[in-house]
């Protein structure tokens, strides 16, 4: 019994980890006042772009950095859409999350001849932590993970730092909830934004790269699964805080791990189906605000108009 | 700042064209040094453009400006910031989740160690809200605090950075008569400080009460120029409009007949889902005026809206002529004898983007004689609809222009237009005047005291208390969602309803008076 808690922890973290990550993306681009539902796109791209970086270096953390770069570049189109242009930014996203899936797809079959599934390559394997590792279970359950892992829960500090603590945070959550009014003490409304949603993409890219290298070791087509709309809601349930999509991010991640693994700790009975679309109902229910409603910032979604 | 020259702000010539249109035209303006400086002018009169090129939010197409005799160029805020001017919009540039202060130091925050420095910007709005004796609370968050106080911290803002030279955007629009009185002890406090006051209004007593000098704008053009001592407000106001004004609305003494719209004990929640209107009840009769004064946000829109089925009743009941309407659906409650002027006559009265003769029959459309079975009649429409044009004085080439490129005052004559054309029992009229020019303020008076005397019930709804005073033949006060007193005309001062305003009972209203 003891074994499969532990288990079922530690799974959680590791299906945790790639929402964290996107989710903290989310909540820098939405604090500053833009929707991005690229998320999903980008993380796809970035999935396959760290796999490719990995296949034709050898070097899992060139893939890394690879899937940095491509969702940064992403999420550059997207910023130059809902920023300078006012386009509408669903639209902008959801152009973005189709282009996702046909690019995969396209390169999947150009670089390997083969639908559906890349190769395997290196992935990033996993990290012992000293100390930690040595305490019984939580040793058991964080003492070894993937580097995501680690990654992920060092960035929702940082992030928390950041946005509450330093003058650039300040002036990114004004920028989302009155961008008027920083514009009139000098804050550069469009560059704050476009800041914000590079930092999305940069996020998103390590969430697309924690999936096919940290996960697995190989890129399958639409991987992603709706995981950036997870993310979204998990940042929501989160009231657009970091510490809260942690918090929301890891009970996604728990209902993961709970369909993964209902069959060693004795879940069976419950049919595989539902348990399956747990995420999914807890992501609806998040997002209709039946967790707890919680207000967004205030001109998210709105492009800027100087006067 | 080493110049002393006596002059704080000095614009010469300035011209400032958009398409079509020519803003300013060749305008001068002075500010002195340590002086309280009205800009007085009608919606459009070209004010507010002037005053956005000097705090570099347009440039001016032609015309110098000086800054205590130095020749500067303002192409930014920020230059203008650096040069000592600051402005308070007059929507305010708040953001609400946020505290005082951190609205204060934004973009200019005090930092340590790569952190902002929050003990130290809690301690510099203190003491500068101490050295004015403005008395706000840097922790509070902007939200909780009252609308006077939010304005409070708009003029921090500025201080903060520095400003030696403020510019009050119709600063007064907001407050209550007690909370203007504040203000401006706030303002002369300023000025008792070396500060120089640029206030833009468009209500003469304002001027005569505040400032030392004032500049009449009128049609982009600067009028002139006068000490408020030496002008009577009809003066001023003839100087703003170009004509003779009627200030004081002429109407005999109200006849009333039967009730004819009843309101028991509403309540109704806002948009946020917040209660607004907590057992609001009273009653309005045939042949008066019954105006309901209160501060913006008190529950004014929502009473509006439950009233013309805009908005769910949660409990209460709404009578009109002994017929229980409440949560009617609009076209019945118009078919009930009920019409509205919404006080929002963009959001609510108009389609922008439909031709006048549309507009017109909007609520009617369905009808003979504008349709018949599932058309349209646009002949007899277009014909109905010229006909108000002139009955209303609409000032447009012809019925087939869009509602947007009317002026305000016009766009407000279309909708009066409509709803008096339906000929009903009760006249809502939510903020009837707002925004429109004097000329159309004048005529919508008229109109009103017209449908009063032709038997008509009307409600005014106003944030205007001199439009409330000069109009309504009872006064209800309304606050927090209820109706705190009902008062006579001839019971009612500004005083009293200002007071009542801020939630006060009238016995204790005149308990302290006494």
């Amino acid at each position: 019994m003891l074994n499969s808690m532990i288990a079922l922890l530690n799974t959680t973290l590791r299906m945790a980890t790639p929402l964290i990550l996107a989710a903290l993306g989310g909540v820098f681009t939405e604090r500053s006042g833009v929707i991005n539902i690229a998320l999903e796109g980008i993380m796809l791209i970035s999935a396959f772009m760290a796999m490719a970086g990995s296949y034709l270096t050898g070097n899992p953390w060139l893939g890394v950095l690879t899937a940095i770069i491509f969702g940064i570049l992403v999420s550059l189109i997207h910023a130059i859409l809902s920023i300078s242009l006012k386009a509408d930014q669903i639209v902008s996203g959801t152009a973005i999350n189709i282009f996702a899936t046909g690019l995969t797809a396209f390169l999947l079959r150009v670089m390997f001849e083969s639908a559906g599934q890349s190769p395997s390559v290196t992935d990033v394997g996993t990290w012992t932590i000293p100390i930690i590792n040595d305490i019984p279970i939580i040793g058991d359950v964080l003492g070894e993970q993937i580097p995501f892992v680690y990654i992920a829960l060092i960035l929702v500090a940082i992030s928390y730092w950041v946005l509450f603590k330093t003058p650039f945070g300040l002036r990114i959550r004004a920028v989302g909830e009155h961008p008027a009014a920083a514009d009139s003490v000098g804050i550069n409304v469009i560059k704050t934004r476009y800041i914000a949603v590079l930092i999305s993409g940069f996020f998103a890219g390590l969430a697309g790269a924690s999936i096919s290298i940290g996960l697995l070791d190989v890129f399958v087509e639409n991987m992603t699964s709706g995981r950036g709309f997870i993310a979204l809601a998990a940042m929501i349930f989160g009231r657009w805080t970091p510490q809260g999509a942690l918090l929301a991010a890891l009970l996604f991640g728990f209902a993961d791990a709970l369909q993964m693994l209902a069959q060693s700790i004795g879940l069976d009975f419950i049919p595989r189906q539902f348990l399956l679309m747990l995420p999914y109902v807890l992501t609806i229910l998040a997002l209709t605000g039946v967790i707890g409603s919680s207000e967004p910032p205030a001109a998210s979604g709105e492009p800027y108009e100087k006067e | 700042m080493s110049n002393q020259n006596s002059l704080a702000v000095d614009m010469q010539g300035i011209t400032k064209r958009f398409p079509g249109v020519l803003a300013n035209d060749n305008v001068d303006f002075q500010l002195k040094r340590g002086e309280i400086h009205a800009l007085l002018g009608e919606n459009g009169a070209g004010k507010s453009t002037l005053m956005k090129c000097l705090y570099g939010l347009y440039q001016a197409d032609e015309g110098d400006i000086f800054i205590y005799g130095d020749k500067v160029k303002i192409n930014t805020p920020n230059v203008a910031i650096n040069k000592g001017i600051g402005m308070v919009h007059q929507h305010f540039m708040l953001v609400q989740p946020f505290t005082v202060a951190e609205n204060i130091v934004l973009g200019s925050e005090p930092t340590k160690n790569n952190m902002i420095d929050m003990k130290k910007a809690i301690q510099d709005v203190e003491k500068l809200s101490e050295q004015y004796g403005l008395n706000v609370d840097p922790r509070a968050k902007i939200h909780e605090i009252s609308v006077g106080m939010q304005q409070r911290v708009e003029i921090l803002k500025t201080l903060y950075r520095g400003a030696d030279i403020l510019i009050l955007d119709e600063p007064t629009a907001v407050l209550t008569p007690q909370e203007v009185h504040e203000l401006i002890e706030i303002m002369e406090s300023l000025t008792n400080e070396g500060k120089s006051i640029i206030f833009i209004t468009h209500k003469l007593k304002e001027v005569k009460s505040i400032a030392d000098r004032v500049t009449v704008i009128r049609r982009g053009k600067s009028i002139d120029v006068v000490d408020t001592a030496d002008a009577t407000t009809n003066e001023l106001a003839n100087m703003m409009v170009g004509r003779e004004v009627i200030l004081e609305v002429e109407k005999s003494a109200a006849e009333p007949g039967e009730v004819i719209l009843e309101v028991e004990n509403v309540h109704a929640d806002n948009d946020r889902n917040l209660p607004a209107l907590n057992g609001t009840s009273f009653q309005v009769k045939r042949g008066e005026i019954f105006g309901i004064a209160g501060v913006d946000g008190n529950g004014q829109s929502e009473l509006a809206e439950v009233m013309t089925g805009l908005r769910k009743l949660k409990s209460g009941k709404i009578m009109i002529n002994g017929k229980n309407i409440t949560n009617y659906s609009t076209r019945d409650i118009i078919e009930s004898g009920v019409s509205h002027i919404p006080e929002d006559r963009q959001k609510r009265g108009l389609v922008l983007d439909f031709s006048l003769f549309e507009n017109m029959i909007l609520g009617s459309h369905y009808k003979p004689p504008y349709a018949s079975g599932v058309n349209m009649n646009y002949s007899s429409i277009k014909k109905e609809s010229k006909r108000l044009i002139k009955e209303f004085d609409i000032r447009t080439p012809n019925e087939e222009v869009l509602a947007k490129s009317l002026s305000g005052g016009n766009q407000q004559k279309v909708i009066l237009a409509r709803e008096f054309n339906r000929n009903p029992e009760l006249l809502i009229a939510a903020q009837p005047t707002r925004g429109v020019d004097v000329g159309a303020i004048e005529f919508i008076h008229k109109r009103l005291v017209e449908q009063r005397d032709a038997g008509k019930a009307v409600l005014l709804i106003s944030l205007e208390l001199d439009e409330i005073l000069s109009l309504s033949d009872r006064i209800a006060v309304i606050y927090e969602g209820k109706i705190v007193d009902i008062l006579d005309i001839k019971d009612a001062t500004e005083e009293k309803l200002g007071l009542m305003m801020a939630g006060a009972e009238s016995e204790t209203v005149v308990e302290g008076g006494e």
